[in-house]
């Protein structure tokens, strides 16, 4: 841990010291182009998101050469504790006082949405990589919003489609109690009705929960066929171990992971998390590109990116493209720009930012490799399926965001 | 409701409950002794768990030191050292402020818990790690007929039970125990008698430190070990206490079983209560019986 | 003769903030400073530990951002429901509370906050882990729009300064003078035939409804209620606030709160060691600097006059 923390004050030094002084005239407002990182670095985010995005952004502007239109490019960052006021007021300083452009980041559905929220009265672009709730594209979509990696409507799509076709009818939840688990429940539940399931129960656990012993056995006496994670990150973690200590998918629940990133399937060891089925935007070791990329970043990070990760470089790398296409850090001119692009790098393939700022890109269904089918310590999952873009994402025609209809 | 739901809820309330019955016994024997609410008794508890984790798992990353400390060692080794941290703080710090009202005990062990809280969430995810060290012998599952329960959960639950009451006949039945009640009586009486009652103070407190870090021991297998795991009881725990009242050590080991029970079984009847429903106890305990359940009013 | 001084210094300072700093910032600090000054009240004046203020602030912060946003209420009708709402849930901790004394007043005070940061959590209306967010700044008097941060800024400073007037008379009254006697010593002042219970009431609820009034203003300013500001660690924030500027000193709690409020801006950076940073300073305080900045002036200017 003490070297951890040591990378940590390197790679802030070295953010510091990115800013490259160079002439040449533009027209940014400040000289400038400053990007926030805001995230979870201390809690039950931090692995999935957290100091790797910072290094993941730091990675995008350094592979751009450090600078646009001879200006200077800047990381900020900051932890935002999963607390949404916390969030919204490091942004809302961030904006007024300390000139930044664009906001990435944000794995917290809370923080998200108030952030966004913020940055929309600001006039302020936020590329969100972390949260899922799909409220940020839909009933509080904002012009300067876009959700970049995944959403809480393409994560059902393939787990739980599969999940009701190999006989998994009824389905219990163990819920997230704020706005993304509330958010993930209820898409997840309209999938498992629409095609034939039923939802026959829900519990509400406490964001970081540390005992989900007595969630899971309402679960297990519920009779449910499968027990719905509709959390992430450490909560999902500690959830599979327990249900594993209490012996529930041995008395024969299947569990059904909404939302897993490849950290936490790391961190519960293939033991416990084989056979097990999930959504993601990324797999690391899916291609040289992917691998070459992943391999660059867990030199530096000590771990393999996750979906996030590898997100925010791509969104990172996105804006300043954006921005040195346009000549201009407008954020109007800038989000015009990134609706008229289509995105292609080693995260997504033609990939398209929708009027409701929903980035419309390829998901995948994965499962968790069997211990004796892994090759080394990340080589952890196998693509099953890859779920096409127009079925992950809500089309523009079913929108609720009152930008698009 | 099955009958089977709600015994395997109870028994995991009876869990709970274990650990709330050593920290207010800690927290009695303590308030017994010095008058002095100890605030970083769970922080004590978060310290107990810490230590173990680290000599279990970071012990040859961190300091070089190729040792691996089991969870048995830490069972014993741990205690000593929490009560050995008690030792300089009452020492050093608490003994200076007896002549003093007594809140400013409760303010000097609150800064202590903001110390140790942000030491450790400095280098530790404050959402929990893992403790890997579980012994072999308790990993298995015991077949209850109502349930599958975790062979290491009931040793937990046995193990507390087996500490709180010896603890109560030491206090209660024996010499040492009869010394330390006439010590907490009347201090200046004892002192004429020739007993050394700082040093009784000290060992005390001690002892109250040491059944908090044995506590965060047991507590480490089954929740994940966070620097906020101790914060979050201690509030609960106070409540037992002013539920329970400061009377009698018996009445702490008894309410704080009884009210880990009532919060499983509200999660049965009532789920969104349960985080609250000792709180509310509380308040009907304070209009009926100030002094608590137990207590006789100081 | 000092405190004038003081107060003009306060006062001047004040109203040229937004010219040298970032003004949300400052009116972040003034709200904690007149939490703080409601704490001192009962602390400092009538010796009573509550170490469950964050629910008079965090919970105000609720029903003004409930009663604003949902039912149009003006900023100011908002700011007066939230300090109404404290002053209601004041009156029934007070009650509860002052039946035990000590530490189990604090313990019982901060098991009481617990009950209110719960119920936050999970009523509907608080938004849970969410929050209360886009909270309306509206208009004051339905003229003066408060999204113009100069507006909001004054608006935040008057408020302010009446709820320190309120307790500055409060102090100098002979009601304070009762109170302090209490705290000096409660025996007596029964056999005087006071009421004692009353008084410490009466404080109590004051003391809550001006921390309400602190918190109802913070949720305007930042247009957000949270849990933070219900959770004890917030509780015992304005603790080490008043201990630090000076218990039972008119300005202590205004100072201690603007040092660690940016002490705590200034090194958030540092994350966690911001507490550990904290909790020294507690400790330091408590053990050898108990009358704080304020209350170490004053002895040392008495001592130059003496």
């Amino acid at each position: 841990m003490f070297k951890h923390w040591k990378q940590g004050l390197v790679g802030a030094v070295a953010a510091a010291t990115l800013t490259l002084p160079l002439a040449a005239a533009g027209a940014l407002s400040d000289d400038k182009i400053k990007i926030g990182v805001l995230s979870d670095m201390s809690g039950v985010y931090k692995s999935l998101e957290g100091p790797g995005a910072v290094i993941a952004a730091q990675m995008a502007i350094e592979d751009f050469g450090g600078s646009v239109m001879g200006k200077p490019i800047e990381i900020i960052s900051a932890d935002h504790q999963n607390k949404p006021d916390i969030g919204a007021s490091t942004a809302r300083e961030w904006i007024d006082a300390k000139e930044v452009d664009m906001i990435t980041a944000l794995d917290n559905s809370s923080v998200a949405l108030s952030v966004q929220g913020l940055a929309k009265d600001k006039k302020i672009i936020t590329m969100n990589t972390g949260a899922g709730t799909t409220a940020l594209t839909e009933e509080q979509c904002s012009p300067y919003g876009i959700h970049y990696v995944y959403d809480t409507h393409a994560l059902p799509v393939g787990t739980a489609t599969a999940m009701v076709k190999n006989g998994g009818k009824r389905w219990f939840f163990i819920t997230a109690d704020y706005a993304f688990g509330h958010s993930l429940r209820d898409n997840t539940g309209a999938v498992v009705e629409s095609l034939g399931g039923e939802v026959v129960g829900n519990v509400n656990a406490p964001l970081s929960t540390n005992d989900f012993s007595s969630y899971l056995l309402q679960a297990q006496s519920s009779g449910a066929d499968v027990i719905g994670l509709a959390n992430a990150g450490q909560d999902t973690v500690n959830a599979i171990k327990q249900a594993n200590q209490f012996r529930i998918v041995q008395s024969g629940q299947k569990l059904a992971g909404m939302l897993v990133f490849i950290t936490d399937v790391h961190s519960m060891g293939l033991d416990i998390a084989q056979g097990l089925q999930f959504t993601t935007a990324f797999v690391w070791n899916q291609n040289d590109e992917t691998r070459a990329w992943s391999e660059r970043f867990h030199e530096r990070h000590g771990a393999m990116p996750t979906m996030v990760h590898a997100g925010v470089y791509s969104a990172v790398t996105h804006y300043l493209e954006a921005v040195k296409e346009t000549g201009t850090d407008d954020s109007d001119t800038v989000r015009a720009k990134l609706g008229e692009m289509t995105l292609n790098d080693m995260f997504v393939k033609g990939g398209k930012i929708a009027p409701n700022g929903s980035m419309l890109h390829d998901m995948y269904l994965v499962e968790v490799k069997k211990p004796s089918e892994s090759n080394s310590e990340w080589d952890l999952l196998n693509v099953i399926s890859k779920i096409p873009a127009d079925q992950a994402y809500i089309s523009m025609a079913d929108t609720k965001c009152s930008l698009v209809n | 409701m099955s009958m089977q739901v709600i015994l395997a809820q109870a028994l995991l309330g009876l869990n709970v409950g274990v650990f709330y019955a050593m920290l207010s016994l800690g927290l009695a024997v303590i308030f017994g002794l010095l008058n002095i609410i100890n605030f970083a008794h769970g922080a004590m508890y978060m310290l107990g768990a810490f230590i173990a984790l680290i000599g279990y798992s970071f012990l040859e990353q961190w300091f070089g030191i190729s040792v691996q400390i089991g969870f048995w060692a830490s069972l014993i080794l741990v205690p000593l050292l929490v009560g050995l941290l008690g030792v300089t703080i009452e020492r050093l710090l608490l003994r200076r402020l007896y002549d003093l009202d007594h809140i400013y005990g409760l303010l000097l062990t609150f800064g202590i818990t903001l110390i140790l809280q942000g030491l450790f969430s400095n280098y530790f995810n404050v959402s929990g790690t893992p403790y890997p060290g579980q012994p072999e012998s308790l990993s298995g599952v015991v077949d209850l007929g109502f349930m599958y329960f975790p062979t290491y959960r009931l040793f937990a639950i046995v193990f507390s039970l087996v500490v709180c009451f010896a603890t109560w006949f030491f206090i209660e039945h024996t010499k040492l125990g009869s010394r330390l009640r006439a010590g907490v009586e009347n201090p200046d009486l004892t002192q004429a008698f020739g007993l050394n009652v700082p040093l009784m103070i000290t060992l005390t407190f001690a002892f109250g430190a040491g059944l908090a870090g044995l506590a965060g021991v047991l507590a480490a297998p089954i929740y994940s070990v966070s620097p906020l795991m101790g914060a979050d009881l201690i509030i609960v725990v106070f409540a037992v206490v002013v539920i329970g009242g400061m009377g009698s050590i018996m009445g702490a080991i008894l309410s704080g079983l009884a009210l880990g029970l009532v919060e499983g079984l509200t999660k049965v009847f009532y789920p969104p209560a349960a985080s609250t429903v000792i709180f509310f106890l509380m308040v009907l305990v304070l209009l009926f019986r100030p002094a608590g359940l137990f207590g006789k009013e100081k | 003769m000092t405190n004038r001084i003081l107060f003009i210094i306060m006062l001047v300072a004040g109203l040229t903030a937004p010219l040298y700093a970032y003004p949300v910032f400052v009116m972040d600090l003034l709200c904690f400073a007149l939490f703080a000054c409601a704490f001192n009240l009962l602390l400092g004046y009538a010796g009573l530990l509550s170490f469950g203020h964050a629910a008079f602030f965090g919970g105000a912060a609720y029903i003004t951002g409930y009663v604003t946003k949902e039912w149009g209420f003006t900023p100011l009708l908002g700011v007066l429901a939230g300090a109404g709402f404290a002053l209601v849930i004041g009156t029934v901790f007070g009650f509860l509370a002052i039946r035990r004394q000590g530490i189990y007043f604090a313990m019982v005070t901060l098991a009481l906050a617990q009950i209110i940061y719960f119920l936050a959590l999970q009523m509907p209306f608080t938004g849970g882990e969410n929050g209360l967010q886009g909270i309306p700044r509206g208009h004051l008097f339905g003229l003066i729009d408060l999204n113009n941060s100069l507006a909001m800024y004054y608006f935040v400073f008057a408020i302010f300064l009446i709820g320190f007037g309120i307790i500055y008379r409060t102090i100098n009254s002979p009601f304070g003078e009762v109170l302090q006697a209490i705290r000096e010593n409660e025996s007596r002042a029964l056999s005087l035939g006071y009421d004692v219970d009353h008084f410490k009431l009466l404080a109590f609820v004051i003391s809550a409804t001006l921390a309400g009034l602190a918190g109802a203003t913070k949720a305007i300013i930042f247009q957000f209620a949270a849990l933070t500001n219900a959770h004890w660690q917030t509780s015992g924030e304005v603790i080490l606030m008043t201990l630090v500027g000076g218990l039972g000193t008119v300005f202590g709690p205004v100072l201690g709160a603007i040092t660690v409020g940016a002490l705590s801006h200034e090194l958030s950076a540092f994350g966690s060691w911001v507490q550990v940073i904290l909790g020294t300073i507690f400790v330091v305080c408590v053990m050898v600097f108990r009358r704080g900045i304020i209350g170490e002036i004053q002895r040392l200017a008495s001592r130059k006059q003496g």
